[in-house]
Parts: C-alpha cells; sequence; structure tokens
C-alpha cells in the first residue's frame, strides 16, 4: 500500500491525545484518496481502534515506550516512512514531534515546516503555513522533495470519529534501538495544574501581575471558572511560576474556549500559543497594550481591584 | 573538550515589531534603518551552557561558529566577549535565508573542517524564523546523537548528561560524545560580557571564510535549498474588535463582563 500521509500518533496513559485527533482529520483532508497510515506506540488496543476510527487506514503498532524516546520511536518512524513511503509525515508540534519531524525530514532527505498553522492543498500543491518572528509574520511553504514533513499546531485539524471505519493493524519488529542516547531519569510535576493543553477555561498572568502573589490573585478566578492557570513567558523565566505554565512560541499552545489574559501586553510570542483559543478576554492596566487587538472583551484596570470583583460577580447568579 | 556553540545574528527579538517590515513581493522580512542586529538569544544560552561546562572545571576549549552575512561579525565579537576562545564566519553569500535544511548543511560542513568537536551546541531556534531544525540537521548530517530543548549541561564521565524540558517536567538523557545539544529558555539568563573580557576578545581569533572556503559543495548545497520554496510571506490580518467594558465602579465594570460572557455562553 502506498500511503499519502504518515501520522505519528501521541498518546497519554493509553489514551489517543486530541492533538493526534485532529492530525488525522487533517490527514483525510489533505490527503489524495490514498491513504492514511499511523504510528502508535502505547500498548493498548483502544488506541489503536480509536486511530481506525478517527481515520487511520493501517496502524503500525511498535511495541515500547509509550512516552517520546528518541532512541526508539526515531528507528521506527524511520522504518515505517520507509515501508509506507508516505508523500506527507505529520506530527503534532510537540517537545516530540518537533525533535523527532525535524531528525526525520534530514534521514528521509525530504524537508520540514514546523508549528504549522494551517496546511492546505492549492492547485495539487500542498502549502505549508507557519508563524515566525515571534508569531508576527506568517510564511507560506512548499516542498519539492518527498517526504514533505510537518509539525502542528492545536486548533487546526477537525476530529471526525467513526467507528464503524475498517483498518488494518500492523505489529512493528521492534527496530534496533540507537544506543547513543539513554533516557536515564523523566520528573513529572505532581502539584502542576490540569493539562493546560485540554482546558476549555485559562487564566493567564503576565509581567503585569507584577509578582508571584499576582498568581493566587488569578487562581481564585480560574478556581471560580473550574479553569486553569497559565502565564507568559517573563513571570516563567523570573521564577514566579514553574514553566511548564509557560504559553507562547516556546511554550504550550492552548485552545481553550475562553482564555482571560490578565497583565499581558500580547506580544506575538505568546499570541502564537493561544491566538486559537475561540475568546480571549483582556485585563490590562495599559490601554494601547497590543492584546486588546486579539481580545474579544476588555477591562482597562488594575488587575488586584479588577480580578476579585470578577469572581464577585461570577459567585452572583 | 572542544565545544562548538553555532550561533545567529537576528533582528533584536525585543524590539518593536513595527521595526521590521515584510517585503510581500521579495518574501523577505526588511529591518527598518536603526534596529539592532544581535545574537538570537536561545543561541547565547547555548553558549552560556559552554561556559556553563567550563566554569564546572572541565577544561574547554569554545568555538563560536556563525553563517552570517559581514555585519554578523559583531554577533562573534559578543561571543568573545562572552567567553567564546575562537570564532569563524561563514559568509552566507548565495545562501537563502531561512532555509533550515541548507542551513544545516552549510554548518555540518564548517563544524566538519574545524578541529574535532565533542559537543555542538546550538539554540532551540533561532530567532527569526523560529523553525528549530537546524540542531537536529547538523547531528544528522554528521550522524551525532542529539538532545533537544536542554535547560542544563554537563559533562560527566565522558557522557553529556542533559536535562531535556517536558510539557509537564524535565528528563535526564546521557548522550555519548560527540553529541548535539540544542538549549532552551529554560537554562536561564546568558551572562553579560565584562569589561574586561570584552578588552580580551580583541585579541582573540575571529576567522572569516567564504562558503567554499568551509566545504560546501555549491551543487549540494543548491540541491538542498531546492527542497523548500517560499510561496508567501505575510502580516496576519487581525479582524477581532475588541469591546472594551466599562462601569462606574469595579463591581459594576465586572458585572458588566460577566454579563456579556454569560451572553456568549462562556461561564
Amino acid at each position: 500500500m502506498s500511503a499519502a500521509v504518515l501520522v505519528i500518533a501521541e498518546t497519554r496513559d493509553g489514551v489517543v491525545t486530541p492533538l493526534t485527533r485532529e492530525l488525522l482529520g487533517l490527514a483525510r483532508e489533505i490527503q489524495a484518496g490514498v491513504g492514511v497510515v499511523s504510528l502508535l506506540f502505547a500498548r493498548t488496543d483502544a488506541a489503536a481502534k480509536d486511530l481506525i476510527a478517527h481515520g487511520a487506514d493501517r496502524v503500525y503498532w511498535c511495541e515500547g515506550a509509550e512516552d517520546y524516546d528518541a532512541a526508539l520511536w526515531l528507528p521506527a518512524a524511520e522504518q515505517v516512512a520507509r515501508e509506507a513511503a508516505p508523500d506527507v509525515i505529520v506530527a503534532g508540534h510537540t517537545h516530540s514531534g518537533a525533535e523527532l519531524a525535524a531528525r526525520l525530514a534530514f534521514r528521509l532527505e525530504g524537508a520540514v515546516a514546523t508549528g504549522c498553522t494551517g496546511i492546505a492543498r492549492e492547485d495539487g500543491k500542498l502549502l505549508f503555513t507557519r508563524a515566525c518572528y515571534g508569531g508576527n509574520v506568517r510564511e507560506t511553504v512548499s516542498f519539492a522533495a518527498a517526504p514533505a514533513l510537518a509539525t502542528v499546531k492545536a486548533g487546526i485539524g477537525e476530529p471526525r470519529r467513526d467507528d464503524a471505519r475498517q483498518g488494518e493493524i500492523v505489529m512493528l519488529a521492534a527496530p534496533p534501538v540507537d544506543a547513543r542516547t539513554r533516557v536515564v531519569a523523566r520528573e513529572r510535576e505532581s502539584a502542576g495544574p490540569s493539562r493546560l493543553e485540554d482546558a476549555r477555561v485559562i487564566v493567564a498572568g503576565g509581567r503585569g501581575l507584577e509578582g508571584p502573589e499576582g498568581f493566587g490573585v488569578i487562581k481564585a478566578l480560574a478556581d471560580q471558572l473550574g479553569g486553569t492557570v497559565g502565564a507568559s513567558r517573563v513571570p516563567c523565566d523570573l521564577g514566579w511560576c514553574p514553566h511548564s505554565w509557560q504559553i507562547g512560541l516556546t511554550g504550550k499552545t492552548v485552545t481553550p474556549d475562553l482564555y482571560i489574559a490578565v497583565g499581558i501586553s500580547g506580544a506575538g510570542h505568546h499570541l502564537a500559543g493561544c491566538g486559537n483559543s475561540k475568546t480571549i478576554v483582556a485585563i490590562n492596566s495599559d490601554p494601547d497594550a497590543a492584546i486588546f487587538r486579539e481580545a474579544r472583551f476588555g477591562v482597562v484596570g488594575d488587575y488586584r481591584k479588577v480580578v476579585p470583583a470578577l469572581v464577585e460577580a461570577l459567585k452572583k447568579t | 573538550m572542544h565545544i562548538v556553540v553555532c550561533v545567529k545574528q537576528v533582528p533584536n527579538p525585543e524590539a518593536s515589531f513595527s521595526m521590521l517590515k515584510v517585503d510581500e513581493q521579495a518574501k523577505q522580512v526588511v529591518p527598518v534603518a536603526g534596529l539592532q542586529l544581535v545574537m538570537s538569544p536561545f543561541d547565547e544560552q547555548a553558549l552560556e551552557a559552554a561556559l556553563r561546562v567550563r566554569d564546572a572545571g572541565v577544561e574547554t576549549k569554545i568555538t563560536a561558529l556563525c553563517v552570517g552575512p559581514e555585519s554578523a561579525r559583531n554577533t562573534l565579537k559578543h561571543a568573545l566577549a562572552m567567553g567564546a576562545d575562537e570564532a569563524v564566519l561563514v559568509k552566507d553569500d548565495g545562501l537563502p535565508d531561512g532555509a533550515g535544511e541548507a542551513t544545516a548543511y552549510v554548518l555540518a560542513r564548517a563544524v566538519r573542517q574545524l578541529p574535532a568537536a565533542d559537543l555542538v551546541l546550538t539554540g532551540r531556534q533561532a530567532a527569526d524564523w523560529d523553525a528549530g531544525i537546524v540542531g537536529c540537521g547538523i547531528a544528522e548530517l554528521l550522524g551525532l546523537p542529539v538532545v533537544t530543548l536542554a535547560r542544563r549541561v554537563d559533562i560527566v564521565d565522558g557522557l553529556a548528561r542533559v536535562e531535556r524540558v517536558l510539557p509537564d517536567g524535565f528528563e535526564t538523557i546521557e548522550a555519548t560524545l560527540p553529541a548535539v545539544v540544542t538549549v532552551s529558555n529554560e537554562l536561564g539568563a546568558a551572562r553579560k560580557p565584562s569589561l574586561r573580557e570584552t578588552m580580551r576578545a580583541a585579541r582573540k581569533p575571529l576567522a572569516v571564510r567564504a562558503l567554499p572556503e568551509a566545504g560546501i559543495e555549491p551543487q549540494a548545497l543548491q540541491a538542498i535549498a531546492a527542497r523548500r520554496t517560499r510561496e508567501r510571506l505575510y502580516v496576519p490580518v487581525k479582524d477581532t474588535r475588541c469591546e472594551v467594558v466599562e462601569g462606574v465602579d469595579d463591581a459594576a465594570q465586572a458585572a458588566a463582563l460577566v454579563q456579556r460572557l454569560r451572553d456568549a455562553r462562556l461561564v
């Protein structure tokens, strides 16, 4: 089977990530009708069926670590890419996908567009659109070489589930592991917020919070809304909050229904991580802040007064 | 230990975006006169990581390597002032801007021409094109292992011991040397050059090479560059109109905003 698109699947605790489902939806849209294959590392039958239900015609199943480990994932992805010979390979623009796709591009003598916010077929040519210059500029590229690789941000593919879809599952003989790198330890933050990528409501703080205690103020609002706290890059670099809270070009990409930006000026590199939110609300003391150009609603004022007032107003039905 | 740090000169990413113009015809970003060109901040942190290896007591020679125009000498002088021992500028005439595959090829070739490197460091991405593929490309083209998104780099028992950033924490990876490591902003602030180091930097070697002198085969470069075509370059149009919610006091303002969020079924 010659495949049009290879989707690198990611799972968490055996469950296919929402971004992977979006990629499969996107793959079905851009493939020219030859098929979609996926590569899966999690050892669950349900995950393989999930990939098929969302658009995979064939799932290559590689026994091994569910968590990304280049030593295994890269040789496996290379093997599948050589066997299935896809024209296009897509992965999520994640900590693992961005590394895997870039390395694979050089191994396969293709080319890669990272952090794509759009992939479309125009006159038979695939066009990849991505943010650059700190999120201020978009470039659209096409590739002459096959395969074309892309890492894709959340919010551009539409997951479509059809449990009646049929597909095959192929066990991949485990390729030789690349012994030159070895993961010796992993440390996860247990006390951190629930996953920003999955949150429907996010309240994020920036430099304008003026100190770590500001995160206590905005957390009260997040709690009231059943949401999660995030941050722009400056508070993370200043140590006001953990780096894992960072939303933006070099942090997480989030797509909540409601994104409340508190004391965030709205630099391009931050918007690159939250610009696809359904509704942005800006709270900032500077009426000229760029964030107001992105927001649907804005409040100009001191967050120390505005945010507690919002919490009170939300308590009233 | 020989560490090669690949650094790029970029328009100052901290400057207002109004200092840059997008030429949609030429598909290039054009800096407005007066805009400062600086070392890409992630590359500065890559150099910082190399300096910390030296500070930890490993005898280290650090070479800063840059592909860029004549003006990129300043970025290399900055690297020397931060503490690099030598600098090499490969002139980028004929190299397309923002074509990561081609840049990686040039850097890989240039690294091979230097005395054998134990460690090649670079930033996680350049602050202009934000692609983040060059570090991985250098590694693949040189056949070396790579660890991306480092927040800490140590040399322990002849291995690179790297803390790699994860979405919810970090992992520790050991890589055999030689290896490539890309450095992320979680490493922390890069040091500022001291006056003494800046004075010393003036006497450190800074070599300038044209592409052929750096071992670049024009046909191979052309073939790699041809893999990618920039079709369009533009500033996205913003179509949102912000409604600024007002009120006589904080409570009224908050109530008005909550009302709008309820009307939109957002809360």
